[in-house]
């Protein structure tokens, strides 16, 4: 029994004397978007310190990285071919799961940060976030339309990657901004926020934003899933209202 | 001034959507189309998704068709019989044209095929009014005077059967003609997001006969049911109209169609046809371009699995 202890603190004293109890608190700007009629886009301030047990340890330094995954699902990539001289959809592959919105923002270059096995045991980077396992394949060549997706999104402010974004100050205190596209999903929006150590990830929490539209947006947008006929024919309503209105005003201009 | 629009999801600017409703509502006051095949690509060109571009620019469409029938109906330029029986063939080719049309999303061919039709029946109709109108300006030129036409020319429309009176267009000919007419802009509609109006006015006046005078108004009149019909289907089959997005266009819409509709009186047939035919092609080579150029993005991305 004796001899079992001292075997268990033996194989636990590397990693204690590793680990000085490093941990993130952390807070955001906003909680909450709320997407209204003037919504034109968001910044969300990403700020926290690293609480220490003890003094850091020397050599190596601390980073961060903090994601912003928006809520995801399943798209379909097409690629055009020329056939017959036009250009048209031709192949098309089924990516499982992507996320709509994702933000990647580091304290430094990224290959120094974050190690491949810790990137992909918490699917850190982009390609690691775009779940492309078991595709179903009607092309040989699936990683290019999953490339495709990537490139795009990128184009698009959806996905981005910003390394040295993250404001490190004496080892301790962080901040970044991320700013959410004008174009946005609803949804619950994950903020990750990771601590690392010679690319080894050593704390990380998650904290969620709501994303919501509100007021007038909201209203529609739930009237039309809701009464969808309903919502059909007040649009004609209000055509036909608009329409006659505007024929009614201009008779009184006539000269 | 931007705008964030619930259903299409996208932020855009709100004095560029009442300008393209304004230019298109303009257009439909003038010609008396509704404007659907100006709109939509319009539409796509500032970030709107093609479904929501489709379905709620079909709902601008009623709203600019009301205001200039409206103008129209203090001209007595309305056929409503004739018009009744255009809708008639309208619903059928609708519904078929809705068909089809899940068909090839299904397949996710309906970009091709909206592009498609768009080069196709825009670049026929533009060509045939474009020629047909500037050999009736260079005669009218040459003789010094304008041509004095037979009201009657007898083609096979003629000699079909099931004959009917239309007497706003002065016609006693088959509703045969009509009902097909009617159905084949039913199923653009249906398929192209358009209200028909430069397939149906040309048809009307070559193929039908009718007096230009009262083309435009009866054209106008049978779009607005075409398009509410498809409103209407959009918006319960996939929720794809967007209010907020149809009242900003319809603001500038409507005031366009009125603004059209007078400087429309002023002009003459043949000018008003040579315009139109120009503007026909234009937009027909315009779509015709992206088929043919090497595109700058091959891949596309749709949310959602494949079929």
């Amino acid at each position: 029994m004796k001899r079992l202890i001292l075997a268990l603190l033996l194989a636990a004293s590397p990693a204690l004397a590793n680990d000085p109890g490093e941990e993130i608190v952390a807070g955001l700007s906003q909680s909450s978007v709320s997407i209204t009629a003037d919504y034109a886009g968001a910044e969300i301030l990403i700020y926290g310190a690293v609480k220490r047990e003890a003094p850091p340890p020397k050599g190596g330094t601390v980073q961060v990285i903090v994601t912003v995954e928006g809520p995801e699902g399943p798209v379909s990539v097409r690629r055009k071919d020329r056939i017959w001289g036009i250009w048209q959809n031709n192949a098309a592959v089924e990516i499982d799961r992507a996320p709509s919105f994702y933000a990647v923002v580091t304290s430094g270059p990224l290959s120094r940060v974050l190690s491949e096995t810790d990137d992909l045991r918490h699917r850190i980077t982009i390609p690691r976030a775009i779940r492309s396992v078991g595709i179903a394949s009607d092309a040989d060549e699936s990683p290019a339309f999953v490339n495709a997706l990537q490139r795009i999104r990128t184009e698009e402010g959806k996905y981005s990657l910003r390394e040295g974004g993250v404001q490190l100050t004496e080892q301790t205190l962080f901040r970044t901004d991320v700013g959410l596209p004008a174009a946005l999903v609803e949804g619950d929006y994950t903020v990750r926020i990771f601590l690392t150590r010679e690319g080894r990830v050593i704390d990380t929490i998650k904290r969620r934003i709501w994303v919501r539209k509100a007021g007038l947006e909201r209203f529609m947008y739930q009237s039309a899933h809701d009464w969808p006929l309903l919502y059909g024919l007040a649009s004609l309503l209000i055509a036909a209202l608009a329409g006659w209105a505007a024929s009614a005003l201009f008779a009184r201009f006539r000269p | 001034m931007t705008l964030f629009l619930p259903i299409a999801e996208v932020s855009v600017n709100a004095f560029a959507l009442i300008g393209i409703g304004a230019i298109v509502g303009f257009l439909s006051g003038l010609f008396g189309v509704g404007g659907g095949f100006l709109i939509t690509p319009l539409l796509f060109f500032i970030g709107i998704p093609p479904a929501v571009a489709v379905a709620t620019g079909a709902n601008q469409v009623v709203a600019s068709s009301i205001s200039g029938v409206l103008a129209q109906l203090k001209r007595k330029a309305v056929d409503f019989r004739m018009g009744v029986v255009l809708l008639v063939g309208g619903f059928i080719g609708s519904a078929l044209g809705i068909w089809v049309f899940s068909l090839l999303s299904a397949a996710g061919q309906v970009d091709l095929f909206v592009q498609l039709s768009y080069v196709l029946f825009l670049g026929l109709v533009g060509l045939m009014m474009f020629q047909e109108s500037l050999r009736a300006i260079l005669r009218a030129r040459k003789a010094g005077k304008v041509e004095v036409r037979r009201a009657h020319v007898h083609t096979w429309v003629h000699r079909l059967p099931l004959k009917m009176k239309f007497r706003a267009s002065g016609l006693y000919i088959s509703v045969l003609p009509p009902l097909g007419v009617g159905a084949i802009v039913g199923f653009l509609s249906a398929v192209m997001g358009v209200g028909g109006g430069f397939i149906m006015v040309p048809a009307m006046i070559y193929l039908l006969g009718m007096p230009t005078k009262v083309v435009i108004g009866t054209s106008l009149f049978q779009i607005i049911f075409v398009t509410a019909f498809t409103t209407v289907m959009h918006a319960v089959s996939s929720q794809t109209v967007d209010i907020l997005l149809a009242l900003t266009l319809i603001g500038g819409g409507v005031i366009g169609a009125q603004i059209g509709a007078r400087v429309g009186v002023k002009l003459r047939a043949d000018q008003m046809r040579i315009l139109l035919a120009l503007l026909v092609l234009a937009v027909c080579f315009r779509v015709g371009l992206d088929l043919l150029l090497t595109p700058e993005e091959f891949y596309s991305i749709t949310p959602g699995r494949l079929p």
